[in-house]
């Protein structure tokens, strides 16, 4: 039986001790004399870190080398967060249990930036030195990755690696040039200056930044000749020859995703104008349906979950979409499986689908608009116009549904008062739509929920450029919204939510930020930011003070409009996409001019160079 | 056809709670592909229900779930594939037909338990106390207030104890179980450091639970009968 790192009376006065045992269903154990111990981390609460595809993918594939044992790490919740700073407990991997500072590698996926205090949390507790620069080999190699890893610069402090780009790709190559680092007794430094020659990693030790008096940057450069000056994003061509988990790890609590997860695609062909995802997994790759197939199920099979779901940034744009869905539908329905559906473009193909597999009485449908008007929808290149929304709405009543969730973005670019307003008419016009069915034959009231979020521009977009809104502007527009729906008819059958402004402000100054954040998020973790994503957590004084102890001006990372010339800190990453394209896409949403789909027709953007995917659907 | 598991919850297993302990099973009947009758309606559910729900912290050789079968499979053959996908921790001890009514489902049927209680290193009460426990045992009535969420109540547990013994430090005990006098073990331990002046710590006990019974002191286990 294997020896907890944590005794029974702190499991049994902590909640959900489950979070920290391991021993779940397809859990990896292995001898721990194999060559490289790697853990892998999510820096959030169990639950959310399990529910995490990429994790899982990671964790299989470096299972399957004989010479790497790659275990798991989450956040310990804040209960037991202070009960392992009081008593001086090591955090641990949950398969072995054995401290993490003892591993060869800390393998960080950064998916957000509110996570950013929680990568502190979990270096703090292993006992390893927050700066990279403090590191011995006594400590790991601490390795970032993820979508926040496009722009790592707020956090090059604390890391010795980035990669930048799919897992799947390059690791390899480290994993042997580490066993090389090891078996010739490398020193640290030696190590990093040879990685840092594989294709995706970046080790920002090696560059140095220097600013010109307004703040902005001067130069960016490698320290060392041989360091290369810019880092390309690496990514799978080959998506459906490429490594993915037959056999993913099953918790025995219920995770955010409770399900098994076939990523049917990867990238999205559409290019909304305030998109990351949209552009840095540029160009859209397919997998092949009988790879689909099978890896159904196994997974199924393996895991012995009660529901499948499809994984892709917009569903409907998979080339096969009816044939995989059918698949699902005709072979495992009948076993009890549940199929999920998200990310579907309501129409009738989709409409028909949930039919069959959902409880329309209890099921809604989502729409995300992003933008209330035809106007400003064009600005942000978001393709769904009002027509096909009430179009997909009203095909929906008539079916039998009542529930709509709508999702807008309050502080776009060029947002008008009229484009505010013109949220709460779409809600309306929804809602009115409900209504011209006879009584006798509609299902009771219709309930639409309107959510706003705040939008944070964000690296690699073609709104990199320009100014956010500030906290009291984000709430005014909110505000706006808010009044608007009340004066609306159909005002009963509406409800609206809005996000948090603070939160969104920080996220907004961390995503654009360079590395003299650094020292701020430090001081903002000391103060005690944890789990900022995390509402209840969350207090913004904390992250003020900080700024203001090392002189930072937030509004200079959110609210300043920056010029085509400026170096961003992210330039020194080729994702394919080019800064030309991203500019030229910002003056066409200047225009409210709309840019074809992949399919409909190529932009240039400049994706096309990694050879294969959409771009070169169909020239075989 | 009706069938009951007996299975065993033991090691790092005991910090999976009740509700979860019912997800898990969910998913290894899928994984040892058991042909498990469902509900009927628009979201079909297993049949498969637990008798006696554990507590968060105890172990046990004697747990139970009873499931329908929509195609029977032997004994011997569903042992096997079901600890084919156990975790560690988690053993099937049997897989038995019971009869097809619903008088017998093992919720109901519940009546007793037998436990085995220890003291952890270094938390037992000071020595001399196995005797103390038997003498305790041996009084013609044992006044505890049983608190719920809406009122406290003062019980007599002696006759809801069934069985006391204590040997080499380990205290046996079979006490009353199920959904009208349900006596834990700790309610127990708990009147007896009372009575002795001992202040019993927190966590202090190691509880595993080793049989379930039905009226008449009979194993639910051997309400069944092996599938050949």
């Amino acid at each position: 039986m294997r020896k907890l790192a944590l005794r029974d009376e702190i499991l049994l006065s902590i909640e959900k001790p489950a979070r920290y045992i391991g021993n779940e269903v397809n859990a990896v154990m292995k001898s721990r004399d194999v060559d490289i111990r790697f853990a892998m981390c999510f820096p959030d609460v169990y639950e959310i870190g399990m529910s995490h595809l990429g994790i899982q993918i990671l964790y299989d594939m470096f299972n399957k080398r004989e010479d790497t044992w790659c275990e798991r790490v989450y956040s310990p919740w804040t209960d037991l967060d202070a009960v392992m700073h009081k008593e001086h407990i090591p955090l641990f991997a949950l398969e072995s249990q054995d401290p993490i500072k003892d591993f060869d590698f800390l393998g960080i996926t950064i998916q957000y930036e509110m996570c950013y205090t929680n990568i502190l949390q979990i270096l703090d507790l292993s006992g390893i030195p927050m700066m990279a620069v403090d590191r011995t080999w006594d400590d790991p190699i601490v390795i970032g990755g993820g979508p926040c890893a496009y722009n790592p610069e707020p956090l090059a402090d604390f890391f010795d690696i980035f990669y930048i780009g799919e897992g799947e790709v390059v690791y390899d190559e480290l994993l042997e040039l580490f066993k090389k680092a090891k078996k010739e007794g490398w020193n640290r430094e030696t190590f990093l200056r040879q990685a840092s020659h594989i294709a995706g990693i970046y080790v920002p030790s090696l560059y140095k930044v220097s600013y010109h008096e307004d703040g902005t940057i001067a130069a960016f450069e490698p320290i060392y000749d041989d360091v290369p000056k810019t880092v390309e994003k690496q990514i799978v061509m080959d998506v459906t020859n490429a490594s993915y988990p037959k056999t993913p790890v099953v918790p025995f609590i219920k995770c955010t995703q409770d399900r098994v997860v076939l990523e049917i695609q990867r990238g999205c062909i559409r290019g909304c104008r305030f998109c990351q995802a949209g552009m840095i997994y540029r160009p859209t790759r397919e997998r092949d349906l009988a790879m689909l197939k099978e890896y159904a199920y196994a997974m199924l099979k393996s895991t012995g979950h009660e529901e499948i779901s499809l994984s892709s940034l917009s569903s409907s744009d998979y080339s096969d979409l009816a044939g995989i869905v059918n698949f699902l539908i005709d072979e495992f329905e009948k076993t009890g499986v549940n199929i999920s559906l998200p990310s579907l473009r309501i129409d009738a193909f989709s409409l028909d689908v949930m039919s069959k597999v959902q409880d329309i009485k209890k099921s809604s449908l989502t729409f995300a608009p992003e933008a209330g008007s035809q106007r400003l929808r064009n600005v942000i290149n978001k393709g769904l116009t009002e027509e096909v929304i009430l179009d997909g709405a009203g095909k929906a009543f008539d079916g039998g549904w009542n529930k709509v969730k709508l999702y807008f973005m309050l502080g776009l670019p060029t947002e008008t008062e009229d484009d505010m307003k013109d949220i709460a008419h779409l809600a309306d016009k929804i809602a009115r739509r409900y209504y011209e069915i006879p009584k006798d034959q509609r299902n009771g009231k219709c309930q639409i929920t309107v959510s706003t979020s705040f939008f944070v521009p964000k690296p690699f977009t073609p709104f990199q450029w320009v100014p956010m809104n500030n906290r009291d502007e984000f709430l005014g527009k909110a505000k706006i919204v808010n009044q608007e729906v009340k004066d609306q008819l159909n005002r009963k059958s509406i409800k609206y939510n809005w996000h948090e402004a603070d939160v969104t402000v920080l996220e907004g100054i961390l995503a654009r930020g360079d590395r003299r954040l650094a020292p701020a998020i430090l001081r903002a973790y000391e103060k005690g930011a944890l789990y900022d994503a995390w509402g209840e957590n969350f207090k913004y004084s904390r992250w003020s003070e900080a700024f203001d102890e090392f002189h930072l001006d937030p509004a200079f990372y959110t609210e300043r409009e920056r010029s085509y010339e400026e170096i961003l800190p992210w330039d020194f990453i080729r994702i394919g996409v080019t800064k030309k394209f991203l500019w030229k896409e910002w003056e066409r949403a200047q225009k409210e001019e709309v840019t074809k789909n992949c399919r409909a027709g190529c932009s240039g953007c400049g994706a096309s160079v990694f050879g294969g995917g959409v771009c070169y659907e169909g020239k075989n | 056809m009706k069938v009951r598991i007996k299975f065993r919850k033991q090691g790092v297993m005991k910090f999976i709670g009740h509700l979860d302990v019912m997800r898990y099973f969910q998913k290894a009947i899928r994984r040892a592909d058991i042909d498990i009758a469902y509900t009927e309606g628009f979201s079909p559910h297993m049949i498969l229900s637990f008798a006696a729900p554990l507590g968060v912290g105890l172990t046990s050789n004697g747990e139970y779930a009873d499931i329908m079968l929509k195609t029977p499979i032997s004994s011997a053959e569903a042992v096997r594939r079901l600890n084919d996908v156990m975790v560690e921790g988690m053993e099937i001890v049997s897989f038995r037909e019971i009869p097809d009514e619903k008088a017998s489902n093992a919720m109901s049927l519940v009546a007793e338990a037998d436990y085995t209680v220890i003291f952890r290193e270094g938390m037992e009460p000071p020595a001399g106390w196995e005797e103390k426990l038997l003498a305790f045992y041996e009084k013609p009535s044992i006044l505890v207030t049983k608190k719920t969420k809406k009122s406290e109540r003062e019980m007599d547990l002696k006759p809801l104890i069934y069985a006391l013994s204590v040997s080499d430090g380990k205290i046996f005990m079979t006490l009353s179980t199920g959904s009208t006098d349900n006596i834990k073990p700790e309610l127990v331990m708990e009147a007896f450091c009372r009575e002795i002046g001992y202040d019993l710590p927190a966590f202090a006990l190691l509880i595993n639970r080793e049989e379930v019974y039905a009226e008449g002191h009979v194993s639910l286990e051997d309400l069944g009968k092996d599938i050949g």
